[in-house]
């Protein structure tokens, strides 16, 4: 099965119906997405198919195949990612930081979508992200904070 | 605290030494207390080498070794400053490392290596700056041999020793430091002379956990380590009667399928394979005439032993008599939950077993009491196992098991497997696995006079025993009291301040394995006295904060807390329409916290929208984690108040992933305005005592916004 993960044709020996998630952690054994619910409940696993946040714990790699699969990994390179990444370090957003892959996905697919995001905005495109340890105000905060930069 | 220190008598220094990568300065303190039941762990272990907090390298890097696991609670941070301050550090050079099991990092008041009880940084308040004062004091003694000169001219800074103009990096001083003698004594800092402690400090840790590098125990993966899943018996305490893996065997990636004394294992290439392979063995327990716990029996059960004698866990003067005397008797039951902690991280270790021994990696909260019983499993000595601290992505007291039950697990699988394997736990193992924050029920009668102060108290509690089975119930069970069943009640202020009271407890014993959950038994024990205040208050027709004020009026700590939470969330002055106050003020672990929760109420929904905290912890060592971690106990506490809830039905649990078993988001996450007391009393906790005000703060806001009293949680559907 070829993928496209972060920009690289990978060549990864798994079936069709391996999510996303296994793939790029076991089989490719890139450990910064991570593994909360695996049914779509907790975001931890969000990586970008084709610029979109899905939660790669309940998406086939089948459902991948000629599109471009971007993970934590490549944030440094992501013009927006790198503001979010930023903003994270300047307010202290992490605690455990076992979330925090997932939450930085979903906040730079936002900020992609909606550059300056209010809330209730945040509410709607976070709430699905959880953080066991409570940073959900710094993350609120550092989103805010990376939109000011890049605007 | 800034004495000299005697490191002599107090500390027993036992070696110094040049190893690979730099300078190890070694030294332990004498256990000052041991309640754990393991007193004999340090002496009983033979030391390794080497032995070390701090280790400085050639190149100028300084690398602490943490003698406790960073869970999000920030000691990657807190525990370097310490060592910072004290030997002048360049914070830039400095790198952390867990530290392995081994005695020197045995925890200087429990006796056992273990992050709990929200005590790294009082706990090591002295011992790490003590290592960083030494090494300093090393290194001044290296300059001065090197340069020829006396100690008394040179001085520090920035991570090098200054004479004049000339100057040496720590790191050009490390050899020459290692031939010397360690010194005995040294001096502490002044808290004016402190550069770090006490000021907001970044994480040391965040650069990591924001580009996916940071490496969680479910992150290990090395060549030949396989997956490993466990097909657990749906109801507690129940056996294996037969499996039939053969389908199981056929799915591609399986590898083998072994039984372990926990169930039956399926290791694989890769966690979907294991995953799908579990889900293809056909198991067969034996349920037949086994206790099947049922919330709704549980709850009339509980309910009936609330309104008989218990044991017995404080008493004094004369109830009967007493409430006599009454205005005012007031009667209140409260039902607390199973609660399961769910950390985000899934539970996993990975283990390989060699000739030489083990090596366990895993976040855990008690690397020795794994050790030990990875090496009784396998029969090595707890030497041969050497366990390898990852990041832990949370804990909450569910990787501090004195079972060691994922540990333990673990390590039979790899045993019975024959292979290095990592066992990992989907969430659903997770939410249905047990050891979860035992559910209560407590039952409160207070008498009232003319004024609405207490003349009599009394309470029974009934819930399961942490303690008891484990380790530690040797001594942390006396006379029949588990101390972490009543505490917050038998310890209570308000009870202790009533002349006649007595507190009772019942102990039900149970297959539902139990454990501490964030704030262990103040997590229910401040929910109920904080309600009950409020309720007292409201019947003797008192305003909540003055009535607490007047019965608190000998606790200036708790004072300060309160009257700080209640002045910045001005209390008393008018809110929005629709938006009512609660307050609650709570000590736990050696800290002071009240809350004020701003709250409405609609259409049967509670909306917390503010909450005001205050907290007295003695020295912040790092002002802004002590907020961090305000704000973490409000969003962990409010998730658990407003809705989850382990329950039980036929002897099963009902929940099994975050979409029945609810945590806080973020469209729920209040505002949270956190302020410290300034305050030179004892050191406290802060991981914890967050938790305990949040529920009653957010209940009595309810009931000032609906007049419904909250004696149950969650809160759920409870105002639909
Ligand atoms: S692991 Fe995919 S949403 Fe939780
Ligand atoms: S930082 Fe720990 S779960 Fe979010």
């Amino acid at each position: 099965m070829k993928l496209n993960i972060n920009g690289k044709e990978t060549d990864l020996n798994v079936s069709d119906d391996m999510p996303i998630l296994w793939a790029i952690r076991d089989v490719a054994g890139m450990t910064g997405t991570k593994f909360g619910c695996g049914m779509a409940q907790c975001g931890a696993c969000t990586v970008h198919l084709d610029g979109q946040a899905i939660r790669s714990c309940v998406t086939p790699v089948s459902a991948a195949v000629g599109k471009k699969i971007t993970t934590i990994e490549a944030m440094q390179e992501d013009k927006v990612g790198q503001a979010v990444q930023a903003a994270w370090q300047q307010i202290d957003v992490v605690q455990c930081g076992y979330c925090q892959s997932g939450q930085i996905m979903s906040a730079t697919s936002l900020l992609k979508q909606n550059p300056t995001p209010s809330d209730a905005d945040i509410d709607a495109a976070m709430s699905g992200n959880i953080c066991r340890c409570g940073t959900y105000q710094r993350i609120r905060t550092a989103i805010h904070e990376a939109a000011a930069k890049l605007a | 605290m800034n004495d000299m220190i005697n490191l002599s008598r107090r500390s027993f220094i036992k070696s110094t030494a040049l190893v690979a990568g730099g300078l190890v300065v070694a030294f332990s303190i004498p256990q000052a207390k041991r309640f754990m039941g393991v007193a004999n762990a340090a002496e009983a272990m033979p030391l390794p080498a080497p032995n070390a907090f701090l280790r400085i390298g050639a190149d100028d890097s300084i690398t602490v070794m943490l003698a406790h696991s960073e869970m999000g609670q920030g000691v990657w941070t807190t525990l370097p400053m310490l060592i910072a301050d004290e030997l002048d550090a360049d914070w830039s050079k400095v790198k952390v490392e867990h530290a392995p099991a081994a005695p020197a990092y045995i925890h200087t008041a429990y006796g056992i290596q273990i992050t709990g009880g929200s005590s790294t940084t009082w706990s090591e308040f002295d011992r790490y700056r003590q290592a960083g004062a030494l090494t300093r004091a090393l290194l001044l003694q290296a300059a001065a041999k090197q340069w020829n000169v006396p100690v008394a001219g040179l001085r520090t800074e920035n991570g090098a020793v200054i004479n004049g103009k000339k100057k040496l990096t720590y790191g050009q001083l490390v050899e020459t430091a290692s031939q010397l003698e360690t010194p005995t004594s040294v001096t502490l800092k002044k808290p004016e002379q402190w550069k770090f402690i006490g000021k907001a400090t970044k994480r040391l840790d965040s650069a990591e956990k924001i580009n996916g590098t940071a490496k969680f125990g479910q992150d290990v993966q090395f060549d030949g380590l396989k997956v490993a899943m466990v097909a657990r018996s749906p109801v507690f305490g129940t056996k294996l009667k037969s499996v039939d893996d053969s389908a199981a065997r056929q799915v591609p990636g399986v590898i083998k399928v072994v039984k372990v004394p926990t169930g039956v294992a399926v290791i694989a290439e890769y966690y979907w394979a294991a995953k799908q392979g579990r889900e293809a063995l056909k198991l067969a327990w034996d349920l037949d005439g086994h206790d099947k716990p049922d919330s709704a029996a549980l709850l009339k059960q509980y309910q009936a032993l609330a309104q008989q004698p218990g044991v017995q866990a404080a008493k004094a003067g004369d109830i009967a008599s007493a409430s006599k005397q009454a205005k005012h008797t007031i009667t209140a039951e409260y039902v607390l939950p199973y609660l399961s902690h769910a950390p985000m991280e899934p539970l996993n270790c990975a283990v390989k077993i060699s000739d030489q021994g083990c090596d366990i990696w895993t976040g855990t909260q008690m690397q020795t009491t794994d050790q030990a019983a990875a090496a009784k499993i396998l029969g090595l000595k707890p030497d041969q196992v050497k366990i390898h601290t990852q990041f832990l992505g949370g804990g909450f007291g569910r990787r501090a098991n004195p079972r060691a039950d994922f540990v333990s697990e673990a390590v039979e699988v790899a045993k019975a497997a024959g292979l290095p394997v990592k066992t990992v736990w989907s969430r659903e193992d997770d939410v249905k696995g047990g050891f979860y924050r035992p559910m209560f029920v407590h039952r409160a009668t207070v008498a009232l006079d003319q004024q609405g102060k207490p003349l009599a108290w009394q309470q029974t509690l009934v819930g399961q025993s942490i303690i008891k089975g484990t380790p530690f119930e040797g001594v942390m069970i006396k006379d029949g009291i588990d101390a972490t069943s009543v505490e917050g009640v038998a310890d209570s202020p308000y009870v202790k301040g009533t002349a006649n009271h007595q507190v009772h407890l019942h102990s039900v014993q149970s297959d539902v394995p139990v454990l501490w959950w964030r704030s262990v038994g103040h997590s229910h024990s401040g929910f109920v006295m904080e309600s009950l205040i409020d309720e007292l208050a409201h019947a003797s027709k008192q305003d909540p904060l003055a009535y607490r004020r007047q019965l608190l009026k000998d606790h200036p700590r708790h004072l300060a807390a309160l009257n700080l939470a209640a002045d910045k969330a001005g209390w008393g002055k008018p809110l929005p329409s629709g938006v009512f106050r609660g307050i609650a003020v709570h000590e736990s672990f050696g800290s002071y916290v009240a809350q004020v929760a701003e709250v409405s109420v609609k259409e049967g929904e509670v909306k917390v929208h503010r909450v005001v905290v205050a907290i007295d912890c003695g020295l912040a060592v790092n002002p802004d984690g002590v907020k961090a971690q305000m704000e973490s106990s409000v969003a962990y506490a409010l998730g658990a108040a407003l809705s989850s809830e382990i329950s039980f039905k036929d002897g099963q649990v009902v929940q099994s992933n975050f979409h029945d078993y609810q945590v806080l988001r973020m469209k729920d996450m209040p505002k949270v305005d956190v302020h410290i007391v300034a305050s030179k009393e004892k050191m406290g906790g802060v991981g914890e005592p967050g938790v305990p005000p949040l529920a009653p703060a957010v209940a009595n806001a309810v009931f000032a916004a609906t007049g419904k009293r909250i004696r149950r949680l969650p809160i759920g559907d409870q105002l639909a």
